[in-house]
């Protein structure tokens, strides 16, 4: 599948779907993007699993690091992946060793791996690249709305009042990607070979 | 499934705005305070680190504002936006984030003439280095390329002539110099004209004019296309290197295709404080719900009077993009082909003192120094904003003596011409 852009219903599905995210990368610094990130979507209800081979032991807002995704003892819906995209093939190979396989890759911001998302994809796994979760589930509900950024979504209903624990809901009325056309433009582009 | 792609009326209402979740309040409601209690301490650093969606202080964020912002954002086609106090602040805190001391911007020398004054004499000041051009001569902007160069600036139709410029040739120009073109929009308004579907990477507005469009609040905007890549060369280190105070965050890998706009916030607004009143980005968000009705009976009107004088005895010639006769007017079908806006410029065959008196015997017509109102406004710059200047100077600067400037209003055109008429002498 093209990734250059994705649809506002497939980050949709994804997100209204999953409950158990492994972070691969998660990190103790509370200034890094994946502490934010980790502490962001606990806050909207998904249960969030840190992965870093060198904090075991450590826990990340009350949930134990674990070493890798195999040491974890519950089934995963969703893999996020906070590494260079030159690391992401060895992450991918071991999601695929999981049973029951997740169902979702997602590469952060900057991350980008189009031979690991089509191994991925080929066994049946939905793969999202140089996408935050973070942003696409404050842009489907509005809540990134605040920092004047363009959420694509329109609702005439109530707004709700984002509280901790609380899940959003991200069913609004979509005005696609097309909007954003020159952006999508921009970064295919850029991953233009020559 | 497929998506529905809403239109432009749509955006132009909705877009950014949902019922208040407090109240429900259907209209956005103005929220006219400084500041916003945290939950607890952690929110607060949250916030401060740029970790969490909210609000600290009305200098950085707002939630009417934000509405704003979102909505331009949307009629634009862009990632995100930032709202400013006016039009000036938009361009100074869109050029701080790309520009150290010593470095160069390329500028159409067809521009607003506060916007040549703010580069000429206020950015020198900083260091900022203007190099003009000439968008009637497109080879001039690849000359004035340099490795100093950060940005290109242009304006979509110029003020005060109303031309058109070539914004797919210009924007080839900044892409093959790796820097991004700013355009700024405020005379045509994404309704007639949106500048990053031909290329450009920042739109800059004065939301004064057009969009607010009711001659009642002063504002500006800087739309994020989300199409420059920040990270090549180091050429743009407040987007691209650790900021030391965020703890090393680094707004480009962070922010994605939005850190532009970010930068904009955190970095300029922050710091040198611009920000527009709650109160002011209602009344243009009010204005902006009427956008399209507003800018198709201004196009309408303007190109009604521009044909009525272009054929009157009293007048010498009429620079509007929108007459089949223009220069421009090519250009005007393929970027404007819903009108060539409604500011234009004409000149007299009487000179100097014919510019005089038809202000003076104008009874619709308001003598001011804006553009861009409901109601319908003229200028001499001769014997007004240009009046220090001597003869050679006021031709140079397109305020030639025997000029005037109109932007023309949403009354009735009938009223207007024959306001017209009878001023010039019938």
């Amino acid at each position: 599948m093209n990734h250059d852009s994705y649809a506002d219903d497939y980050i949709r599905a994804i997100l209204n779907g999953v409950k158990t995210i492994a972070m691969v990368g998660a990190s103790p610094l509370n200034v890094r993007p994946s502490y934010f990130v980790f502490k962001y979507l606990t806050e909207r209800g998904y249960d969030v699993i840190p992965i870093n081979p060198g904090q075991v032991g450590n826990s990340l807002l009350g949930k134990p690091f674990v070493a890798s995704l195999k040491d974890i003892d519950r089934p995963i819906d969703m893999v996020d992946v906070f590494r260079g995209s030159a690391h992401v093939m060895p992450v991918v190979d071991e999601v695929l060793s999981l049973s029951p396989l997740p169902k979702v890759i997602w590469m952060q911001i900057g991350v980008r791996n189009d031979e690991a998302a089509a191994k991925a994809e080929a066994a049946g796994l939905k793969v999202v690249m140089d996408r935050c979760p973070k942003i696409e589930y404050g842009r489907l509900s509005s809540e990134i709305s605040w920092m004047g950024v363009n959420s694509r979504t329109l609702s005439a209903k109530r707004a709700p009042i984002p509280v901790k624990g609380m899940r959003l809901s991200l069913d609004r009325q979509s005005v696609s990607g097309g909007n954003t056309a020159a952006s999508d433009r921009a970064v295919k582009n850029r991953n233009e070979p020559g | 499934m497929t998506e529905r792609n809403p239109g432009f009326a749509t955006l132009a209402v909705h877009a950014g705005a949902q019922p208040d979740p407090t109240t429900g309040a259907r209209a956005t409601p103005i929220y006219q305070t400084t500041s916003f209690v945290f939950n607890d301490a952690d929110h607060a650093a949250s916030l401060f680190g740029l970790q969490a969606f909210g609000n600290i202080y009305t200098r950085i964020t707002n939630p009417t504002t934000a509405v704003l912002e979102e909505r331009v954002a949307a009629l634009e086609g862009g990632t995100a936006a930032l709202a400013t106090a006016s039009g000036h602040a938009a361009q100074l805190v869109a050029l701080q984030q790309l520009m150290q001391p010593g470095d160069e911007f390329i500028a159409a020398r067809k521009l607003y003439g506060g916007s040549i004054n703010q580069f000429t004499h206020a950015f020198k000041s900083f260091g900022w280095n203007v190099v003009w051009a000439d968008t009637d001569d497109l080879s001039s902007f690849q000359r004035a390329v340099s490795p100093k160069t950060k940005a290109i600036f242009i304006e979509s139709i110029a003020n005060p002539g109303g031309s058109i410029t070539d914004i797919e040739a210009v924007a080839e120009v900044a892409r093959n110099a790796g820097v991004p073109l700013i355009v700024d929009n405020t005379l045509a308004t994404p309704y007639l004209i949106r500048p990053i579907e031909h290329g450009a990477d920042i739109v800059v507005h004065s939301l004064t004019k057009f969009l607010g469009g009711h001659g009642n609040s002063l504002g500006g905007i800087i739309v994020d296309a989300g199409t420059f890549d920040w990270s090549k060369g180091g050429k743009y280190p407040m987007l691209s290197e650790p900021r030391p105070e965020y703890h090393g965050l680094k707004i480009q890998e962070t922010f994605g295709n939005f850190s532009f706009a970010i930068a904009c916030r955190v970095l300029g607004l922050r710091d040198l404080g611009p920000a527009l009143s709650p109160f002011n980005a209602f009344m243009l968000l009010t204005g902006i719900e009427t956008l399209p009705l507003r800018m198709q009976k201004h196009c309408e009107n303007a190109k009604a009077i521009a044909e009525f004088l272009s054929t009157h005895k009293a007048v010498d010639e009429v620079n509007y993009s929108g007459l089949a006769s223009s220069k421009y007017a090519a250009l005007a079908r393929k970027y404007a082909p819903k009108g060539a806006g409604a500011v234009f410029t004409f000149s007299l065959k009487g000179g100097y003192q014919a510019g005089v008196d038809l202000v003076a015997n104008l009874k619709l017509f308001s003598h001011l120094a804006n553009v861009g109102d409901t109601r319908s406004l003229i200028i001499h710059p001769a014997s007004t904003t240009h009046s220090q200047l001597d003869d050679a100077q006021k031709t140079a600067a397109g305020a030639a003596p025997n000029m005037v400037r109109v932007s023309i209003g949403i009354e009735d055109k009938d009223d207007l011409i024959a306001d017209l008429d009878q001023a010039l002498g019938g």
